[in-house]
């Protein structure tokens, strides 16, 4: 017990990092999810390529950090629009499993094309701002960790002003509630697919960057960040945003007790049992609103 | 009733009386050892996929996380027949586990190690147990949500494997014994393991084909077109769905064992989630909702990597483009595209 408490604060910092990594993912499947019905399985992929081209962005064309990050999150804007655009825009009129297995082989395709280019290595991304660690009480927290909380806070402030200020981001919100009163209304529905895609590549590609200089990418880093960031969204309650961010928070502090203290070899299964859990007792999540059919 | 289902049945006979033909005659054109083994690995993948068709195909149910029943038909396998594994071990470990139960798993494992065919048997049976009570609470949900519960389930699945060392070997594996038959050892490297596991196959691909034009395979179609007319028109549809979770899960683990006793060696590796999308992938390209469209899809995705070892590194890349391209064009897979050839070669003929 002593050691749990006195483990406490470790814990909490740790976890909310992983946390907000998995709540940027979380984020991402919930914007694309509520205007759309469709589960973007290829959404960690978004984070890998995002950490990936900052990498070379950083390393062979010389960036310096504060344009190779901006510029990574762009790039994932543009994937995110260019895979909708290829893949989804053509469909008439898709089933459920075929959109499954559209964004699975999304998926299995961006890896593949990332290991292509960058090789099965791991590779370094260096801290944007210096790696002597700070000390917040009896917790040690990394300076990047102080950049992945600052960033997913920024993150949800500026989509909560989209979402509430403009019009584009209410249009998204008028599809997310009904999609043919909104097309009724003059919305393009068509565009606005595509635009919930370009913003979860930027927000995948962004959880990415920011990671990258605590964990190394491969191209294979994604998969398991994207599949937990679903397990996040499951939890807080698919189609809130906010239910994302508390979801992803939860389980990344969750589940680092977990590993620290029941059993770190199954601290990868703690997200999926989590999940699986909330599916079979309460399927529309913490915050999410009842869910009807979509159980 | 009888009048179409006789004569659909009676084209599914031809095409497996062909494939029976073919599957005996192979072998005096393939003497290298490296293609039977090939052919081998086919007949494995094509049991699976003949049994997530039935789920995914038939029912219209997605599980992404079909390798985990597949691997527990592998392990089951691997723990009932090593004479040396320490099952009554690991039992023990559990404080709560009563000494008679420790004793009598023992006594068990001691008898399945001398009849295989008994721990087999019992592997398939326990897998269509397991997947029949997580079926429970699964199967209520819908679409993407079965998807992403299904896929859990698999990943902590695998998980386990990974980490019950003392059950599994862990991340390195344990090795498994021949499997022994009629007082005989069958040789994977023998042309004898290859008619057994086609063997296997031909039954199974008959069972299913019984299956599909069942009571249970028209509920399955029903449940598919539309789940609340289905109830409505008296099908039971949790129960069917069920039925045919856990049938799928047997055929999986079916496949688990002829791997085990194949390869002679288990590890957690080949029982991931990946393995679980490519099996999706080989009944979605071949083509769901038919039998000869898994056969179609295992061959396309086993045989084409063959020919592509050159492209090795592009493997992946090629393998995800296949997928979309397929879904975005031929959502009903090569056998659907077949099946409309046909018919317009016959309506022309007309």
């Amino acid at each position: 017990m002593d050691f749990f408490i006195s483990s406490l604060p470790q814990c909490l910092m740790n976890g909310l990092t992983r946390g907000s990594i998995y709540a940027l993912i979380a984020i991402g499947f919930t914007i694309i999810y509520n205007s759309t019905d469709i589960l973007n399985f290829a959404q960690g992929e978004f984070a890998m390529l995002g950490g990936l081209i900052a990498i070379s962005l950083a390393s062979s064309f010389h960036l310096p950090l504060w344009a190779a990050v901006p510029g990574a999150v762009a790039a994932g804007v543009l994937i995110g629009a260019l895979f909708e655009a290829v893949t989804i825009h053509p469909l008439k009129s898709p089933t459920v499993i075929n959109l499954i297995i559209i964004t699975i082989g999304g998926s299995i395709f961006f890896k593949g094309a990332a290991m292509l280019i960058w090789g099965k290595d791991s590779h370094p991304l260096r801290a944007f701002t210096g790696t002597e660690p700070i000390h917040l009480g009896s917790a040690a927290v990394t300076p990047q960790s102080l950049w992945v909380w600052g960033a997913t806070l920024a993150a949800v402030i500026v989509l909560h002003q989209f979402f509430s200020r403009t019009i584009t981001g209410k249009a998204l919100r008028a599809c997310a509630h009904n999609r043919t009163a909104s097309s009724l209304m003059g919305i393009n529905v068509r565009w606005m697919v595509l635009i919930t895609f370009a913003l979860s590549g930027g927000l995948g590609a962004l959880a990415g960057v920011i990671i990258t200089p605590l964990i190394f990418a491969n191209y294979q880093v994604g998969t398991l960040i994207g599949l937990k960031g679903f397990c996040a969204a499951i939890l807080g309650g698919m189609g809130s945003i906010y239910g994302a961010v508390l979801g992803g928070l939860l389980i990344g502090v969750l589940e680092t007790l977990f590993g620290t203290h029941v059993s770190s070899g199954y601290m990868d299964a703690f997200a999926f049992v989590v999940m699986l859990l909330m599916l079979f007792v309460r399927p529309r999540g913490l915050l999410g609103e009842a869910a009807g059919e979509r159980a | 009733m009888r009048g179409p289902k006789g004569r659909g049945m009676k084209k599914d006979y031809v095409a497996l009386a062909a494939i029976t033909a073919l599957v005996c005659g192979l072998p005096l054109f393939v003497s290298n050892i490296y293609y039977l083994s090939v052919l081998t690995i086919i007949a494995i993948h094509i049991i699976l996929a003949l049994g997530l068709n039935l789920v995914m195909g038939y029912a219209g149910q997605i599980s992404l996380g079909h390798a985990a029943f597949y691997g527990i038909g592998a392990y089951m396998s691997l723990i009932l027949t090593s004479p040396r594994h320490e099952l009554t071990a690991w039992l023990g470990e559990f404080s709560w586990m009563p000494e008679f139960a420790v004793a009598a798993a023992g006594a068990f494992q001691h008898f399945t190690a001398q009849h295989m065919i008994a721990a087999a048997a019992f592997a398939a049976a326990f897998t269509g147990a397991l997947a029949l009570i997580v079926g429970i609470p699964t199967l209520k949900l819908k679409g993407h949500y079965l998807a992403m519960a299904t896929l859990g389930l698999g990943i902590i699945i695998q998980i386990v494997f990974i980490e019950e060392i003392a059950l599994t070997g862990g991340p390195t594996g344990l090795s498994v014994p021949y499997f022994r038959i009629l007082g005989r050892d069958l040789d994977p490297n023998t042309l004898s393991y290859y008619y057994a596991v086609w063997l296997v196959v031909i039954a199974l691909t008959l069972l299913a084909i019984h299956l599909v034009h069942s009571r249970l395979g028209r509920a399955l179609r029903a449940i598919r077109a539309d789940e609340t007319a289905a109830a409505a028109s008296g099908v039971p549809v949790m129960r069917m769905k069920l039925m045919v979770f856990s049938i799928s899960a047997m055929y999986a683990s079916v496949a688990g064992t002829l791997y085990a006793h194949y390869i002679t060696h288990v590890n957690p590796s080949p029982f991931g989630f990946m393995f679980s999308v490519k099996l999706v992938t080989m009944v979605v390209v071949g083509g769901m909702g038919s039998i000869w469209g898994a056969l179609l899809g295992v061959g396309l995705l086993d045989v084409l990597p063959q020919f592509l070892t050159v492209f090795e590194d592009y493997e992946m890349l090629i393998f995800g483009a296949v997928l979309i391209i397929v879904m975005m064009t031929a959502p009903r897979g090569l056998a659907g595209l077949l099946d409309a050839a046909w018919r317009r070669a016959a309506g022309e003929r007309k």
